[in-house]
């Protein structure tokens, strides 16, 4: 049964597996620096669908198909699937999960929500409800642009603290055991709003958020960074990663030897991205296409997915209200 | 972390880049000074096919929305305009990006809901201040005696 240890921190008695993942993502992801780590890279970028959202949906159906099949288990045999994406409602992952016939939970927490989703889901199979579960998010840029900002032939301009929406997915499948990839401890972290409003400056906004969880858990386990091989934020991107180094230094703690955020490995410097990538999918797709993988073939023995989501709504921006950041984060060992 | 609002706010904004101005007034002067002179070109020959004056700026206005409306619809205009920043957006054939665009993106929700209630989503504000203001002008200038 999962123990609740030091102040935020839950500690998995019996660590449930990472029994395999999938990563699918657009053409643009596709040539960035990860781009050959990833299982499939779409050049079609409607995945045969006539909108957006049916797009994302798609994708984000064939990555936890691909992922179930990976892990040698048929969707029919999942006990609940847990997703999420940035539309609204969530219905770009209900829709995924459609013809899957196995029990969904909807999950939102903007970039975080592939953590969210591997705690969320690690708590399960811990506690005994569950015994088998996929995990995934995903995000479309065409989708999340017309969405949150303009539509996709109008001609604006971008502030480099901007971020880009990542055409990305990802899933894994856990359980109970199976694996020597497994999730050891989670830490759901709580609303952190420094009063940031510019929403294209999310990684400002989110940074808070990742140093208070980073923090509890490092001090409800009694560890520090170099006790882990990599620590992972997804996505603070550039403007976010740098703000965490330096609000975690400030706090005596230097992540820097081990540290990276999905949102600036995702994207090259000559890609046109900004500050870096965003969305549900970017962290998914990094952790599921490249960092997983890396834990499976033994390269990486013990890393920090803290997952960082900027909370609003266009309308929410269009209010004046400022974002809040929330930041949660999994233990992955390979035992 | 023990920072006051405030605290972060001075600690981010001096770690956020800002937009390279110089680089961007640059695109923006001569991308908007090229869109200038095509329309110039475009106006000196309706003029030199015997249009008059009113004839000429209405077929000169006509033409660039269209254009601008054919390369956004080629989804060149954005390309252009991700660099040119105002420099696209202050010619008449921005107005054309800004009505074309969300009639290209919303026809997904339909002919109704989507391309006819979203064609005015950008360029709303525009209009209904625009209008108002010339209304307001008018009046002052029939009040005034001018």
């Amino acid at each position: 049964m999962a123990k609740r240890i030091g102040k935020r921190t839950i500690r998995f008695d019996k660590p449930p597996a990472i029994l395999a993942s999938a990563a699918i993502v657009g053409e643009k992801e596709g040539q960035g620096p990860l781009g050959t780590f990833f299982d499939v890279v779409s050049q079609d970028s409607h995945f045969g669908q006539k909108s957006w959202e049916l797009a994302e949906s798609e994708m984000q159906k064939k990555t936890i198909a691909l992922a179930a099949e990976k892990a040698g288990v048929q969707l029919s045999g999942l006990d609940c699937i847990l997703a999420g994406d940035l539309l609204n409602q969530c219905v770009g992952s209900s829709m995924a999960s459609v013809e899957a016939h196995v029990p969904f939970l909807g999950l939102y927490g903007a970039c975080s929500t592939m953590a969210q989703g591997m705690a969320v889901g690690a708590a399960l199979i811990d506690g005994g409800a569950v015994r088998k579960a996929a995990a995934a998010a995903s995000s479309h840029f065409c989708s999340a642009e017309r969405q949150y900002r303009f539509p996709l032939a109008y001609g604006g301009q971008r502030p480099p603290t901007a971020q880009w929406t990542a055409t990305a997915s990802g899933a894994a499948v856990l359980a109970e055991s199976g694996s020597k990839v497994q999730i050891t401890h989670a830490v759901f972290g709580e609303m952190v709003d420094m009063g940031v409003k510019d929403a294209n400056n999310m990684g400002s906004a989110m940074a808070p958020s990742a140093c208070d969880t980073l923090e509890h858990l490092f001090e409800d386990t009694g560890t520090k960074p170099t006790d882990y091989d990599r620590i992972l934020t997804g996505d603070l991107a550039n403007v976010g990663a740098d703000l965490l180094v330096t609000l975690l230094r400030d706090d005596g703690i230097d992540i820097t030897p081990v540290y990276s955020d999905c949102g600036s490995m995702l994207y090259g410097e000559d890609q046109d991205a900004h500050a870096g990538g965003s969305g549900c999918g970017c962290s998914a797709a990094v952790i599921c296409g490249h960092i997983l993988r890396e834990m499976e073939e033994g390269r990486l023995k013990k890393v920090i997915f803290a997952g960082t989501g900027a909370l609003m709504s266009p309308t929410s921006i269009q209010q004046g209200q400022s974002i809040a950041g929330i930041c949660h984060a999994v233990v992955i060992e390979r035992k | 972390m023990n920072l006051s609002k405030s605290e972060y706010e001075r600690l981010y904004q001096k770690k956020s880049p800002n937009s390279p101005l110089w680089k961007d007034m640059l695109w923006a002067g001569a991308v908007g000074g090229l869109i200038c002179t095509i329309g110039q070109m475009v106006s000196n020959f309706y003029q030199g096919r015997g249009l008059d004056t009113e004839g000429t700026a209405a077929a000169t206005a006509i033409t660039m929305v269209f254009l601008g409306a054919l390369l956004t619809g080629v989804h060149l205009y954005d390309k252009v305009a991700k660099h040119a920043g105002a420099g696209t957006i202050v010619p008449i054939t921005g107005f054309a990006n800004a009505i074309v665009s969300p009639a290209m993106e919303f026809k997904s929700e339909g002919l109704v809901l989507g391309l006819a209630a979203k064609l005015f989503v950008i360029a709303g504000p525009v209009l209904v201040y625009g209008i108002s203001a010339s209304v307001i002008y008018g009046l002052l200038l029939f009040w005034m005696g001018g």
